[in-house]
């Protein structure tokens, strides 16, 4: 009996045995980089750092991350906190750089200059501390889709605040439902209970001139008669030009409403426009992008998101590491995923070069975007940006919810930042 | 029996012996990894830099500074999980019982095909966790999931329901799933005990003509009382740590977030180590506190059957 | 006569929807599973067009095969470690007299009242000072936590019941306590070890949490991480029908083998719960 017992025992250890150990390195560095986790965004990665690899006569290992951006933060920090080696090129959120600074290996004495070139923006929320931890990859900022056709059969203008989206939006939902569109709706955005809804919410918050809860000296700015009056106009949609259902959106989610042809308006990110333009879009050739609204003392505003690429500080092979971001992050292959992939350059210059923009006509229209984007308060927060967006959006949540009044809901923002705050010894 | 048979010696010098190495593991995987949770609790260690960190005392658990108090006895956002997590423990192993008790009872009356019934118990049971919270999420889909198309079709819903976001029902869709999948497990218990009493009493209580309902109350539950209290434990133990079901199918949704689900939040997402391990500690200092409640509840119930 | 005709059939009824209610899920997961490319957003209780497209994506497009061989590894060695482990300590708090033997009992069964959570931080030290990040031995490792409590118990329970008359024949013949245990009580235990190793291999192949904080690389994970992260063929799809049919395919051994075990599996169930 105990014989079999160690038999099997045996049997089972030694692929075990053999699993920890793992192949042995040949010549040429082996650089693992773990960007994107499927589609487009993959392929054009694995094909640029293969190219990459084959020059060099290193070699690459594609580490495959979750696809939610939440399980992907989780993975990084704990593989970075266990100092581990087994990732050597990071692509990480704009938000991240603060949270996983000390972690990441610094790049000015190599890619500063390239990282000047970019949105200043992006080259400063990137630069923590004195260090450069990460170099943008491209770019993101949020913008207002609208129907011209719509617009244009009602005789409307794109809105400029968001008092006229909200006049326009019922206007054009009530004419068409009667008309016999019944699903027809005016706005749809991202109102989920996750990142997206903060970036919503800064949006609407920041343009009618209430700040970013958290001011770059980190005082908590919450509470204040235009975040509540932003995050009034926002609860007012709920119901009216907003279906119930977007508590329930993502991306993907009022993108789907609104290529269907069912929204008049859609706050979303750029990666939008190409598929609305897409050949079997029901929408192809009657959609308009237009910064945000904003409201009545305020100037627009739009989220800076995008992804970058950084190098562990835990990396066995860093030079080869920093290599191969320098070249994912070159003109050349910045210019390739944008005529392939629609991914917008954070490299300034790209924005006039004659194919992108042939490939891209409207990111011409999105450069100002870009150029005035407000970054989340992640900078400031630090390694506590994620403690602090998930207070936002859950009181913003729960005011679209109907669960409670914008004052409320900003008081008990207040209290969390204030918490926050303690814990952090920001004071 | 002498206390000191050729029996007795040899066991008693082997037995620290045998003991040791499973001892020795216990110790690794759970004291000592328990003990630095509880030290870690004590200082405000993160992620961001693990080897460095101040000792704060409770600061983490409760704290008194300009006027107002901090710490996580104090955090609204733990407040409403531990709140989370008692509902969905009460709730979920109340119902659990009571149908445990009842698919017990149908089973355990002679009717044909009673190994069949056995084996189609255990399969809610036998499926990962994780796999069935995908399975339900998926059957709630709102947009495409078979839940709302048959509400839909029977006339009972005008619009699809959002299941698991945007509504109230979230807690109720997890409390149901996991009756689902662990009721089966009370039910087995339950007809272990149900097996064992003996028959005369029934073929008795049958001639004298007393109702059914009134045999179950004073001479089944009785009965089976003991192994319906160990049954109860055992899940409300399952119940009180609840993740994975909560993690997979509404993930830090703050109206289904349980005590687990926020002290991993704070330990990985906010890399919080110090405030994490605070929130852990706590949990774990309820579970300890529930389970003695509980079993103090049980005593007298003990001692007045032996009386 | 007439009443309890009507009684059979209404029990008979009941019994039906009970058993409808627990095998629907699994039966959805399986029609889920069979659906190919958009089909799978029609909601009806049949599939139109049945195939095994999700099946061949599960097994081609991820290391899906890899992952179930993970799993595999991991719950047979936690079974046969804890089995082990548990075997001997069973010999001494069954068959033997020593100071604190019922508090060091109690501690252990406190022990399986651990959150898993409560472990967590302390647990990811262990694994990184040994250096067993994303290695599966972090996972046969830290299972022993809610693995070793269960089967020390119901070890335990079971070597009460062997018959003491064995035991002194063997000492009188002069065996030790070492053969004892390995020659004469391990074979007597053989049912008992099958059950409870039964339950230690399938808590070990649901387990989730630890699983999700210790592998990195999909090459690492078991199966229910491989589960919870699963990514369809691009950005913009759900991919529910390749998540059922990885579901069904790591249910259905499970299942055949609840199936199979099943009048020991409820013994071992009961024995941990009820002599507990």
């Amino acid at each position: 009996m105990f014989g079999a017992w160690r038999r099997l025992a045996l049997a089972i250890g030694l692929p075990l045995a053999l699993a920890g150990s793992g192949p042995a390195a040949a010549q040429g560095a082996n650089i693992s980089i773990a960007c994107g986790a499927l589609g487009m965004e993959l392929t054009l990665c694995r094909e640029a750092a293969q190219r990459w690899a084959r020059q060099t006569g290193n070699r690459v290992s594609i580490v495959n991350t979750p696809n939610s951006s939440s399980d992907r933060f989780s993975l990084f920090v704990q593989l970075l906190s266990s100092q581990s080696a087994d990732i050597d090129v990071l692509q990480i959120d704009v938000v991240w750089s603060g949270m996983l600074a000390s972690h990441l290996a610094d790049l000015e004495g190599d890619l500063g200059p390239r990282v000047d070139a970019m949105f200043p923006a992006l080259a400063r929320n990137n630069r923590v501390k004195d260090k450069l931890v990460a170099v943008p990859w491209f770019i993101d900022a949020g913008v207002l889709f609208y129907r011209k056709d719509l617009l244009a059969k009602y005789g409307f203008e794109p809105p400029q605040t968001w008092d006229e989206l909200t006049r326009i939006a019922a206007a054009i939902q009530n004419a068409e439902r009667e008309a016999g569109n019944d699903r027809m709706w005016g706005y749809v955005f991202q109102g989920k209970a996750y990142e997206g809804l903060t970036c919503n919410v800064l949006e609407w918050v920041s343009s009618y001139g209430g700040g970013t809860f958290l001011s770059t000296d980190r005082e908590i700015t919450a509470q204040n008669p235009q975040a509540r009056a932003a995050l009034s106009r926002a609860a007012s949609w709920i119901g009216t030009i907003t279906p119930q259902g977007v508590l329930n959106y993502d991306e993907e989610a009022s993108r789907g409403v609104f290529q269907t042809g069912n929204a008049v308006f859609m706050r979303n990110w750029p990666y939008a426009w190409a598929l609305a333009q897409g050949e079997d879009s029901p929408v192809r050739d009657k959609v308009g992008v237009i910064a945000l609204p904003h409201g009545p003392e305020g100037e627009s505003a739009a989220a800076l998101g995008g992804w970058q690429l950084a190098v562990s500080r835990y990396s066995r092979h860093r030079e080869e590491a920093i290599d191969l971001v320098r070249y994912l992050t070159s003109a050349q292959v910045q210019k390739e995923r944008a005529i392939r992939g629609a991914y917008n350059p954070t490299l300034t210059a790209l924005y006039e070069d004659e194919e992108v923009i042939e490939a891209n006509p409207f990111f011409a229209t999105l450069y100002p975007s870009f150029e005035n984007a407000v970054p989340r308060p992640a900078r400031q927060a630090g390694a506590r940006y994620n403690q602090v967006s998930d207070a936002i959006w859950r009181a913003s949540y729960g005011v679209l919810k109907g669960d409670r009044t914008p004052r409320s809901a900003l008081e008990r923002l207040t209290d969390e930042l204030d918490r926050i705050a303690y814990r952090a010894r920001w004071r | 029996m002498s206390a000191a048979s050729p029996l007795e010696r040899s066991r008693g010098r082997s037995a620290w012996l045998f003991l040791a190495p499973m001892l020795l593991v216990l110790a690794l995987v759970a004291a000592w990894p328990l003990g630095r949770t509880i030290w870690f609790s004590l200082t405000n260690a993160t992620l961001v830099d693990l080897s460095s960190y101040d000792m704060i005392g409770l600061g983490n658990y409760l704290a008194y500074e300009d006027g107002r108090w901090y710490g996580i006895f104090t955090d609204p956002q733990w407040l409403r999980a531990l709140w989370n997590t008692l509902v969905f423990a009460a709730v979920s192993v109340s119902l659990e019982t009571v149908l445990g008790v009842m698919i017990a009872l149908i089973v355990n009356a002679n009717l044909p095909g009673r190994g069949l019934m056995r084996a189609a118990m255990l399969v809610p049971w036998a499926i990962p966790t994780v796999v069935s919270a995908k399975i339900w999420a998926w059957m709630l889909n709102d947009q495409f999931g078979i839940v709302n198309a048959m509400l839909f079709g029977a006339g009972l819903v005008e619009g699809p329901i959002a299941w698991l976001g945007g509504s109230d029902l979230a807690m109720a869709s997890i409390i149901a799933v996991d009756v689902w999948k662990t009721t089966p497990f009370v039910a087995l218990l339950v007809l272990a005990a149900l097996q064992t009493l003996p028959r005369e009493i029934y073929e008795a209580a049958r001639v004298d003509g007393i109702h059914p309902v009134r045999v179950f109350f004073q001479v089944t539950l009785p009965l089976i009382k003991p192994a319906l209290a160990v049954a109860v434990i055992f899940r409300l133990l399952d119940a009180m740590r609840m993740f994975d079901l909560v993690y997979v199918m509404t993930g830090s949704n703050e109206e289904t977030m349980t005590l687990s689900v926020f002290a991993r939040q704070a330990l990985v997402s906010f890399q919080d180590v110090g405030y994490g391990s605070a929130a852990s500690s706590g949990l774990f200092l309820i579970i300890a506190l529930v389970t003695v409640i509980y079993i103090m509840a049980l005593k007298p119930l003990g001692e007045g059957r032996q009386s | 006569m007439n009443s309890r005709l009507a009684k059979t059939a209404g029990l008979t009824a009941l019994w039906l929807l009970v058993a409808c209610f627990l095998l629907f899920p699994f039966y959805y997961a399986v029609v889920s599973s069979l659906r190919a490319g958009s089909e799978i957003f029609e909601a009806s209780l049949w599939p139109a067009d049945p195939g095994l497209a999700n099946y061949r994506q599960v097994m081609i497009d991820q290391p899906f095969a890899r992952n179930i061989l993970n799993s595999l590894m991991v719950a047979c060695a936690v079974v046969v470690l804890s089995l082990g482990l548990a075997v001997f300590a069973a010999y001494a708090f069954g068959r033997t007299r020593f100071r604190g033997r019922r508090l060091l009992l109690y501690t252990i069964l406190g022990v399986s009242m651990f959150p898993q959570v409560a472990v967590l931080s302390g647990l990811f030290e262990i694994v990184r000072l040994f250096g067993l990040y994303n290695n599966l031995l972090s996972l046969i490792f830290s299972y022993m936590i809610f693995t070793l409590p269960f089967t020390v118990w119901v070890m335990t329970s079971f070597m009460r019941e062997l018959p003491v008359e064995i035991e002194e024949a063997a000492i009188m013949d002069g065996a030790g306590p070492w053969t004892i245990v390995t020659r004469i009580f391990l074979p007597l235990l053989a049912p008992a070890l099958v059950t409870t190793g039964l339950l230690a291999f399938i808590a070990a192949w649901n387990e989730f949490l630890f699983a999700l904080s210790f592998t990195l690389t999909n090459e690492q994970r078991t199966v229910p991480v491989a589960i919870a992260l699963i990514t369809g063929a691009s950005q913009f799809e759900l991919p529910w029908g390749n998540i059922m049919a990885a579901s069904v395919i790591v249910t259905v051994p499970l299942i055949a083998l609840v199936l199979v075990f099943q009048r020991r599996l409820v013994a071992g169930l009961t024995a941990g719960a009820v002599k507990g």
